[in-house]
């Protein structure tokens, strides 16, 4: 019972430890907020799969030290992520841009929803159809579908 | 008609899909295409790393094509590259600059004399603010800057002879134009 106090009491103390910078990057908790969101935004591009916001590279360290001095200089979201993808292209943003090369990407998951949606319609209205013109066939184990 | 159809079109698919994860597989994650390609190169303005006190900037190189070379003593690919490098810098065609990234001074001169300099001059940016600029996100990387100060081609990853050949020689004798 004592071990699983004292160990709740260190999980809770050492949340801020899971920060991956010593000290937060800014005192105002908005512009702190804000700092984290974008970095969590960003790719590490050397460890491709982390954020800038998870990596320990010194490539993420950097970036997220240039993030941060882009806010200091009072530099719009819009216009961080923009110095970063004229620098890495546009792999550096996680959430792709919609223009005309990922039109497919952004609408592939509307267009599977509607053909799934098609191809159940259309099987429905197949055995129905079936069902109708030849109600013998119609048991508990319809085979002939 | 409809028997084989129902066969026909899951089987499409499925070659289709197994066409995109065969392309996908031929290609290297590593290789992110740089949006510099075709734009002016990055301003830049450091301390050499030979003589604190004299800078290095691309305005030195106005009106000349040359290669930049990035590299750090900590980078095993710039090891690997580095007979390549010599090899490049003896044919004289183009100057090397050298871009040593977040390294140590001390050591950075000590690799330079113990393997040989293929550099013209290197400039020393161990902030890595340089390299920001230039979209660098793993070292070695190799630029081929235009005389017009566009950046022609990027070589991510140890360069060598077959690359070079391949790659920047056309460009550089222009006999291939990049598009």
């Amino acid at each position: 019972m004592i071990r699983a106090a004292l160990l709740a009491t260190m999980l809770v103390v050492s949340a801020s430890a899971f920060a991956i910078d010593a000290e937060p990057a800014f005192r105002d908790p908005a512009m702190q907020e804000r700092y984290e969101r974008l970095t969590r935004e960003l790719r590490c591009l050397v460890c491709q799969n982390q954020t800038i916001a998870d990596s320990n590279a010194t490539l993420a360290q950097d970036l997220r030290r240039e993030v941060r001095e882009l806010m200091i200089e009072g530099k719009t979201d819009a216009e961080i992520h923009e110095f970063l993808t004229a620098r890495y292209g546009d792999f550096v943003l996680y959430n792709p841009p919609v223009k005309p090369r990922t039109y497919l990407l952004w609408a592939a998951p509307g267009l599977l929803v509607i053909l799934g949606l098609g191809a159940a319609v259309a099987v429905v209205l197949r055995r129905a159809r079936a069902a109708r013109e030849n109600p013998a066939a119609l048991g508990p184990d319809n085979e002939t579908g | 008609m409809k028997g084989y159809l129902r066969f026909l079109i899951p089987a499409g698919l499925f070659v289709v899909l197994v066409g995109f994860l065969y392309v996908g597989l031929q290609r290297d994650p590593r290789e992110i295409p740089s949006p510099l390609i075709g734009k002016p190169a990055p301003q830049f303005s450091l301390e050499n790393l030979a003589n604190p006190a004299l800078q290095v900037a691309n305005a030195d190189f106005q009106g000349r094509m040359y290669l930049l070379n990035v590299w750090g003593t900590w980078c095993g690919g710039c090891r690997e590259e580095h007979e390549a490098l010599l090899a490049i810098a003896g044919s004289k065609l183009v100057p090397i600059v050298g871009l040593n990234w977040k390294d140590d001074r001390e050591l950075a001169q000590r690799w330079l004399r113990q393997l040989g300099n293929p550099y013209e001059v290197v400039a020393f940016d161990p902030e890595g603010q340089v390299a920001i600029d230039w979209g660098v996100y793993g070292a070695p990387e190799t630029f081929l800057v235009g005389a017009d100060g566009r950046v022609l081609q990027k070589r991510i990853g140890a360069m060598n002879m077959d690359v070079w050949q391949r790659e920047f020689l056309p460009l550089i004798n222009g006999t291939g134009e990049r598009s």
